[in-house]
């Protein structure tokens, strides 16, 4: 059993990156998860020499993760809305130039300066792009403390592995909240995953490695693009993630992810209660999203509530996925609140059982 | 007058025929050719056996196509290497 | 004169072929790859990339240094360098090259960059490294015009200068002064080495490279930011000959960006 401590999100997040090998650290403070930069700065450097840097924006915070990663170094940052917002251009570039990072959304209400409270709003922006050209990450979103940590030593793993940048997007209430959290061990420093590509000084025994996204040639361009898709439907087939609660027996699905799918297990239990099957599919990789649980689960069924603190994203996926073959309805707050468990069952019996 | 002999190679294929090498030398050694190169560019070429090996006009060429020698007296290795560039640079002013 | 030289006179040499590799005195160096340069003919750029190439030959330093290229005329610096380069988003070059340096600090990290990516959209990015003391070299090449984009005003366009965006000159007025960065940046406790050259004719050509082999220098001595701004040319958007495009560098911009040191390091005062 690896170390037990009582932590907040924002924490355990940073306390997992010092574990995890990460080697650089670049961020700019903003509500609600300036622990993380404050945590490591006051940590990482004697524990791991890890380099933490407080950025003069954002902006610069992405390009100079752009510079470390493409130097061959486990790189990440973290911020919230408005900053990723900010970081948006850097990412398009990172993914087009295929360097491993790690980036941390620690969601907050919007639009525009919006709310230092939790939200969801950042689906659509984490898991479509988010900035311009065809790109994906791959979207971890930690619905406990413990996933905060746990999935910061995995996205760097799936960074590695298909060089591609990874989102943790969490909330401002994971961020916030604490709770009991099983540290892994120490990892060594920057991963096990050589990276023969990295600009780290051309030897003479191989050419020079350029990092680059410019392809000013059409059809260069579009056999990049043609390769960075073949790689999202790689990890499409392989890297899904999903939990599923009390779904054996279920004619009713909730679905709902990060902190929304903590609050949906009271509301199953609630409704269980009640006599009512229901049961819970927590997407934990947004992207790729769990389609195929969804598709398979929507004949059995007689309708899935898709819950979420924003106007409504994910559930535009689990449309999709269902392909119209049930009900797909829709409940969400915004603005930074967090629904109750009975508001949501009140609207799953409104909606469902009696027919309004 | 030149109390040293030089000579050049150029890269014609390279040349833009921007002239800088034109005006860069001191001893009006070289000029465009009538004829063009691939690119359709004007390429420089040698009109006089002047050259001093002075390199200004290889230091001014934007294309670096320009190689220049220069044939001195008895401490050949003082300037036989690229690295004393610096140390002949008194050549400038004659 | 130099000795050398004198005695030369003595030599019979005149009838021998000089051409031969005894008398090489230069050579485009071995760092600068074979690709034609997409540079309009007599463009700065060409200049300033073959001094960089020549000094990482001539220091031997190929295996430590790592360059980043900018968004604008050089974004395809990477092509004709032969060494370790990453392509920066317009702006970010130094940010980029900070996240180099922390994570690889025995590295020698420079970053080429114009008048627009430096001192418009990256003036943040610019400052900030600089006032950190990253070190790393900023290669600033100032043209005082938008080159790639075709000729629009640059933060660094003198007053009353025409481009395609101050049609009838640079109005001050309404838009705003040249901004001179480098005067700038040599104010900030973290640059070590801050100078402003030219490329207009061998003799700024040969300042030009000895300030690149210094600051390389004070870069393996860790010294702290090394800032060179290099005054140079756009023949096509100012729409003259390359020569006549030296002159008005010689004429307009240099009495403007005055050439040599702005800030020297304290122990070569004396």
């Amino acid at each position: 059993m690896g170390e037990l401590r009582l932590m907040k999100g924002n924490e355990a997040l940073a306390e997992a990156a010092i574990r995890a090998g990460c080697d650089a650290y670049f961020g700019y403070p903003i509500t609600p998860q300036s622990e993380v930069l404050e945590y490591l700065s006051r940590e990482a450097s004697n524990r791991t020499g890890m380099i933490v840097l407080q950025a003069e924006s954002e902006v610069a915070s992405i390009n100079m993760i752009y510079g470390a990663a493409g130097a061959g170094k486990r790189a990440m940052t973290s911020s919230s809305s408005p900053g990723i917002s900010l970081m948006q251009e850097g990412i398009s570039y990172i993914a087009a130039a295929e360097l491993p990072c790690l980036i941390v959304n620690v969601n907050r209400g919007g639009p525009g300066l919006g709310t230092i409270q939790p939200s969801q709003g950042d689906y659509f922006q984490a898991t479509k792009g988010g900035g311009h050209g065809d790109y994906k990450l791959i979207v971890l979103a930690p619905s406990s403390v413990q996933e905060m940590a746990d999935f910061v030593r995995l996205g760097f793993d799936l960074a590695d592995k298909y060089r591609n940048p990874v989102m943790i997007l969490a909330d401002g209430a994971i961020g916030q909240m604490m709770e009991k959290v099983e540290l892994f061990e120490q990892q060594p420093k920057g991963g096990t995953i050589p990276k023969p590509w990295a600009t780290t000084g051309k030897t003479k025994d191989r050419e020079r490695n350029i990092i680059t996204s410019l392809h000013i040639d059409p059809r260069e361009m579009e056999k990049i693009n043609l390769r960075l898709q073949a790689k999202y439907k790689e990890i499409q087939e392989k890297e899904v993630r999903y939990e599923t609660f009390k779904v054996e027996d279920a004619e009713y699905i909730l679905t709902a992810f990060g902190l929304g799918a903590r609050i949906c297990k009271k509301v199953v239990e609630l409704g269980r209660e009640k006599g009512y099957k229901i049961g819970l599919i927590r997407p934990i990789t947004l992207f790729p999203f769990p389609s195929k649980i969804f598709k398979e689960i929507s004949t059995k069924v007689k309708g899935i509530l898709d819950v979420e603190m924003n106007a409504g994203q994910m559930v535009e996926d689990v449309r999709l996925s269902v392909e119209g073959k049930t009900k797909v309805e829709f409940y969400g707050r915004m603005g930074g609140i967090i629904p109750t468990p009975e508001e949501i069952l009140d609207y799953f019996e409104k909606i469902f059982l009696k027919g309004e | 007058m030149a109390k040293v002999k030089g000579d050049i190679v150029v890269d014609i294929e390279k040349c833009k025929g921007c002239e800088l090498c034109v005006v860069a030398c001191p001893q009006g050694t070289i000029a465009l050719s009538d004829k063009i190169n691939k690119k359709g560019y004007h390429y420089m070429v040698k009109i006089k056996d002047n050259c001093t090996g002075c390199e200004n006009c290889a230091l001014v060429c934007p294309d670096a196509v320009i190689t220049v020698y220069r044939k001195s007296g008895k401490k050949k290795e003082k300037v036989a290497t690229i690295s004393n560039v610096q140390k002949d640079m008194t050549l400038e002013v004659n | 004169m130099d000795e050398s030289i004198v005695r030369t006179e003595e030599q019979e040499f005149l009838e021998e072929d000089i051409c031969v590799a005894e008398n090489l005195v230069y050579k485009k160096p071995k760092t600068l790859t074979d690709i034609d340069l997409h540079y309009c003919p007599g463009c700065g750029h060409g200049v300033v990339h073959r001094l960089l190439m020549e000094v990482v030959e001539e220091m031997d330093i190929q295996d430590k240094v790592i360059g980043v290229a900018p968004v604008g005329c050089a974004v395809f610096a990477y092509n004709y360098m032969d060494i370790d380069m990453q392509e920066a988003a317009h702006g970010r070059a130094t940010a980029v090259a900070t996240g180099i340096i922390r994570v690889l600090p025995d590295k020698l990290v420079f970053t080429y960059q114009g008048d627009g990516d430096l001192a418009a959209i990256g003036t943040a990015e610019t400052l900030h490294t600089c006032n950190r003391g990253e070190n790393i070299l900023i290669v600033f090449i100032n043209n005082a015009v938008y080159g790639m984009t075709s000729g629009q005003m640059a933060p660094t366009t003198l007053p009353g200068m025409v481009t395609t965006t101050s049609p009838f000159g640079r109005d001050v007025k309404t838009m705003g002064y040249p901004l001179k960065m480098t005067d700038l940046v040599a104010q900030l406790p973290g640059t070590y080495y801050v100078t402003r050259q030219a490329v207009n004719n061998a003799s700024n050509v040969r300042k030009t490279k000895k300030a690149i082999q210094k600051s390389f220098q004070y870069l393996q001595q860790k010294k702290g930011t090394c800032f060179i701004e290099v005054v140079s040319n756009c023949p096509s958007n100012w729409k003259m000959t390359p020569v006549e495009a030296n002159k008005f560098v010689e004429e307009k911009l240099i009495p403007f960006y005055p050439l040599g040191d702005l800030k020297v390091p304290k122990e070569e005062l004396k």
